[in-house]
């Protein structure tokens, strides 16, 4: 509901893509969205919910189960001057579409000479943590932040999910959207008067002295909850939240390093070759001498993810396994 | 003329075999005809001729393997259409182009850090830093040679190397119990020692010595010094070697060359007179650590900071500076019942001062004979700085200081 | 829903065209084939590299179907595209020099002989991956259809791409969602190695749009009138329907898949059985029949034809390569954001 003295309104994050989506379509004719379900289902995750209905069947398009094609035909579409939003259901599906992400949509505009642009938006749902076992439950952000020529965001709060689709949707490049599925039930608050802040600049959601966590996605809210635990143990933490894997901003990542002279990088994907391992390597190179020990992370087990609650619990991020790397830090 | 070479018919290959010629010499070909079977790694591929004309030589034999544009065979063309010309070799400055394009990109600069408290944190790496610790090392006068001045490992071992000297044994101090060296363990001791032997082994490679020495007599020094010390209490009472470290550090100004250092070629002279003092550690090994402006301090000052060097040298607790910034080191073994000291210096000094024993001498004076106690003071000088007449002019500055102890 | 079988022997069917215009096509595909000869030799002198796939065999394809598409039209071809994008119209210069590797090359050296760009002439390359560039096509026909941009899309591929899945997902979704895609299959009874008859259940490519309610036709693909007269017709059709057509054109490559490729899975019975075939040679011939071409026109063709590659090579040879300072320059498109004019 929207406040009327304000421009902040109470919504969730699924609300707030949706108030995003329904902003581009009314405002700029050249958007529409493709995806499974998105239309008459209303989405997989409701994010669409109503917007068939508002915008019609041409603006809202359903796409069979064909992710290869119509992630190519996003691309193909961009590139003729729509700007299209795709919806790949899941991260997961994904998979069957990383050719045309990573052969065309990341490629088209050095490999052309720079001829080309291709405007393309791409949202998926990502992460586990509801016993969807070992299919689909992936987060393979850290896959797509390897791609150079495309932009990966992580949008962890309420404002975030709306705005950042907004922004992306001015960008020239492609660029893909990860949505963690237990964040759209999420309560938060937008606020329409204040200036959205860069994309691609990582934010400090709690200022701290004596390590830095650091993390993107839905784990942003467990990193918090630890940074408190922490507090009452005496240690006074920092939190980043990424917001943009790639570009990955570096700066405020390493000035922060610089002030607490400890990290943890607290990432839902599996430890070897993780985003986690790319942000530790780059706080090696950029603050080597600040550091007082190595860079911690905290990271998935090794195991593809397994569906009975306690082992899940046991593959994640916990707020006691983040609690617990930062203190070994000292 | 046309040349046929070897072909390349894909990225990886870089030699080819001739296996069989399919024309021979005299044989009319037209562009577009098979010429030879060529083996490859991969497969026996017919190769093309792209020329029209009479072959006019056929350079390779069968059997023979070859790289990649080695000639084969020569056509000469007759009235062969436009299209068929040889194709102009790449400029050399196209080559040269080319290559620099395969290079290697410059690396990408990363975002530089945010910029720091000043003067809260030491750039130093993390074996340095264990290093540091090992060695009884303070971080913070290490002078840091690594990038945007990191302390390197190599710096650290460079100021340890700098407190080594040749033999020596502690200057006595009856009164204070040898007290067990803290924290220094076998470990470290072994990484002294090596330390030591890598800077005799290098002194004596690269310097020139030459020696001087001669015998100074002490009486009048003695008395002064047995003098004072009725005068003070135990624990501030005089040893003679303070005397000899004044005597040294003044007679400097006058030959102060000697109070050089010598790097590269370059010499420099050093603003202050830091005297390296010898001191053995319980476990072995040794440390030279400087009496810092030595030439400015009173004896009883003197005394004081030798103690205390004395002390902390033991505990392992010396500065770096202490360590890294002698400017001439001193050595005395009378202790040890040695007349005369032929020590090494210790790079990049130039020059090394030993005293022996104290003994008690037939002098002569005034055409008389009496007893004397006297002192041999004996010089090692890096020949490429002094020579033995400015040495000389040093150890007689040396005797005659002596002999004005209360000036000292 | 039509399937129609097309006249497979060499045309007769096709009326009669004007002697320029015969002149116009044999032109084309001479251009294709010298062009496709120089690359050849210069590659084996290592001024060419990488993979280099020629077109030589498959011409009347190329300048056959081109002539159906129009400036406005949109074109996707795959890593065999040298032809195609002659005969929309990119100079041979700007062709040779990407494949040299230069600045001066239509892709400024960063794509090759398999990725040719044409921003200026809606050339959508150029794609390595085969089947890669046929969601592409299909996404540009759904533009062109929701701007209500009545154009076509052409996207020509192999009987290779034919099972790759996103063949069909591509076919599915431009038939359910009438997209004006004009789909072209190239068949050269080979994808790379392997006969048609040893990787398809279903050898007759054009029947297989009927299972996705597309209509299809099959054509002689080595006699350019033929060619020519399928692609008009087959245009037309997409131009006024709006809904996707199939044209599977029946051709065969006379040198081996690429540079590299010993061709061991043909036998030279075969390949001689289909040169008797030759696009080019058979062309003149019946042009020569009916009086349209005289020695002085090949001739003169000839000569243009060798001193265009001629040039090409000069061309080529005289281009500098991109500084290695701008490698990252293009990765992403620089900031502030420039709108992105439909059709630039």
């Amino acid at each position: 509901m929207k406040d009327a003295m304000t421009a902040v309104t109470k919504m969730t994050y699924r609300e707030a893509i949706r108030s995003a989506l329904r902003e581009a379509l009314r405002t700029d004719s050249r958007v529409f969205l493709m995806g499974e379900d998105v239309g008459r289902y209303g989405g997989a995750f409701a994010v669409s919910h109503g917007l068939l209905e508002e915008f019609g069947p041409e603006r809202i398009r359903d796409t069979p189960l064909s992710e290869s094609a119509f992630v190519g035909a996003g691309i193909g579409a961009a590139l003729g001057g729509m700007r299209p939003i795709v919806e790949v259901m899941t991260v997961n599906f994904s998979l069957l579409a990383l050719d045309q992400v990573v052969n065309n949509a990341a490629a088209l505009r050095h490999m052309s000479g720079g001829q080309f642009s291709v405007p393309l938006v791409v949202r998926m749902a990502t992460g586990g943590a509801r016993q969807m076992a070992a299919q689909h439950s992936h987060t393979l952000e850290g896959w797509y932040a390897h791609i150079p020529g495309i932009k990966v965001l992580t949008p962890a709060t309420v404002p975030d999910a709306k705005f950042m689709l907004l922004a992306a949707l001015r960008e020239p490049d492609p660029v893909f959207i990860f949505e963690h599925a237990t964040l759209y039930s999420m309560e938060g608050e937008t606020d329409d008067s204040a200036p959205p802040l860069d994309f691609t600049k990582a934010a400090v959601r709690r200022q701290g002295s004596e390590v830095s966590l650091i993390t993107y996605g839905a784990l942003l809210w467990k990193t918090l909850e630890a940074a408190d635990e922490l507090k009452k143990a005496g240690i006074d933490a920092e939190v980043i939240d990424l917001r943009c894997l790639r570009p990955l901003d570096i700066e405020t990542i390493l000035s922060s390093v610089s002030k607490t002279h400890r990290a943890v990088v607290i990432d839902e994907a599996w430890r070897t070759g993780s985003f986690a391992a790319e942000v530790s390597a780059q706080i090696m190179e950029g603050a080597f001498d600040d550091l007082d020990a190595p860079v911690a992370r905290v990271c998935s087990a090794e195991v593809p993810m397994p569906y009975a609650k306690h082992l899940e619990d046991a593959t994640l991020p916990q707020v006691s396994t983040i609690v617990e790397a930062a203190k070994r830090l000292f | 003329m046309a040349k046929f070479v070897m072909p390349t018919l894909g990225a990886d290959m870089t030699e080819g075999k001739l296996l069989a010629w399919r024309k021979k010499v005299g044989d009319f070909v037209h562009r577009g005809d098979i010429i030879a079977d060529v083996e490859t790694d991969k497969a026996n591929i017919e190769v093309e001729v792209f020329a029209t004309g009479v072959i006019e030589t056929l350079v390779l034999e069968p059997g023979q393997k070859v790289p990649v544009g080695t000639l084969m065979a020569i056509i000469r063309q007759e009235g062969e259409p436009a299209g068929a010309e040889e194709i102009p070799e790449a400029a050399p400055a196209k080559k040269a182009v080319c290559e620099k394009v395969t290079a290697p990109p410059a690396p990408i600069p990363t975002a530089p850090p945010a910029p720091r408290p000043e003067g809260e944190r030491i750039r130093i790496s993390p074996a340095a830093r264990k290093a540091a610790e090992e060695l009884g090392i303070d971080p913070a006068a290490v002078t840091g040679t690594g990038p945007g001045g990191r302390i390197t490992l190599e710096d650290v071992q460079r100021s340890a190397t700098a407190k080594a000297a040749p033999v020596a044994k502690p200057e006595a101090v009856p009164a204070k119990p040898e007290a067990t060296p803290a924290g220094i363990t076998a470990d470290r001791y072994a990484r002294m020692r090596q330390v030591i032997a890598d800077a005799m082994a290098r002194s004596k490679r690269e310097i020139p010595h030459y020696y001087l020495s001669t015998t100074i007599d002490m009486t009048r020094a003695l008395d002064w010094l047995t003098e004072q010390n009725t005068k003070r209490p135990i624990e501030q009472r005089l040893l003679y070697g303070v005397l000899l470290v004044k005597a040294v550090a003044l007679a400097l100004h006058e030959v102060p060359e000697l109070n050089s250092t010598w790097i590269n070629g370059l010499v420099v002279k050093s603003p202050n007179v830091n005297v390296g003092m010898a001191i053995s550690l319980r476990q072995g090994g040794l440390i030279a650590p400087a009496l810092l402006k030595a030439d400015s301090q009173s004896v009883d000052e003197l005394m004081t900071n030798f103690l205390d060097l004395v002390k902390r040298a033991r505990a392992g607790s010396l500065r770096s500076s202490e360590l890294s910034d002698s400017t001439i080191t001193v050595t005395s073994l009378g202790d040890q019942g040695v007349e005369t000291v032929f020590g090494i210096i210790y790079p990049p000094q130039v020059a090394l001062v030993g005293f022996g024993k104290v003994t008690e001498r037939p002098w002569c004076v005034g055409g008389q004979t009496v007893s004397r106690r006297v002192i041999s003071a004996s010089l090692s000088g890096d020949h490429r700085v002094t020579d033995g007449h400015r040495g000389g002019v040093f150890l007689a500055a040396v005797d005659r200081l002596l002999q004005s102890p209360e000036k000292l | 829903m039509v399937n129609l079988e097309a006249d497979l022997t060499p045309g007769e069917s096709y009326t009669q065209p004007t002697r320029e215009h015969a002149l116009e096509l044999l032109h084309g595909m001479l251009r294709i084939r010298r062009f496709e000869e120089k690359a050849a030799e210069v590659y084996s002198l290592g001024k060419i590299r990488g993979f280099l796939h020629l077109y030589i065999g498959e011409e009347a394809v190329a300048v056959g179907a081109m002539q159906a598409i129009g400036p406005d039209d949109a074109v996707v071809a795959t890593y065999r595209e040298h032809g195609h994008a002659l005969t929309r119209g990119i100079p041979a210069s700007v062709l040779m020099a990407e494949m040299y590797g230069k600045v001066t090359g239509c892709s400024r050296g960063h794509g090759g002989s398999m990725h040719f760009f044409d921003a200026s002439r809606r050339f959508y390359g150029g794609y390595a991956i085969v089947g890669g560039g046929i969601p592409i096509a299909v996404g540009l026909a759904l533009a062109d259809k929701m701007l209500n941009q009545r154009r076509v899309t052409a996207c020509f591929f192999g009987d290779g791409a034919v099972a790759e899945g996103e063949f069909h997902e591509s076919m599915n979704l431009a038939a359910l969602w009438k997209l004006p895609v004009l789909f072209l299959c190239e068949n050269n009874l080979y994808a790379m190695g392997t006969a048609l008859e040893r990787y398809q259940s279903q050898t007759d490519i054009s029947l297989k749009a009927r299972s996705y309610n597309v209509t299809s036709m099959a054509v002689d693909g080595m006699d350019v009138l033929a060619s020519e007269r399928a692609a008009r017709q087959a245009a037309e059709t997409v131009r006024e329907t709006g809904a996707p057509f199939l044209l599977e054109f029946r051709t065969y490559r006379f040198r081996a898949h690429s540079m590299s490729d010993p061709d061991l899975y043909r036998t030279k019975e075969e390949i001689e059985k289909w040169k008797q075939r030759d696009p080019i040679s058979t062309f003149e011939h019946r042009l020569r029949d009916r009086g349209l071409l005289t020695d002085s026109d090949l001739s003169r063709i000839e000569s243009e034809v060798a001193l265009e590659i001629t040039e090409a090579v000069e061309f080529a040879e005289a281009g500098e390569f991109e500084p290695v300072e701008d490698l990252l320059n293009d990765v992403c498109t620089p900031r502030p954001v420039q709108p992105n004019v439909s059709g630039r």
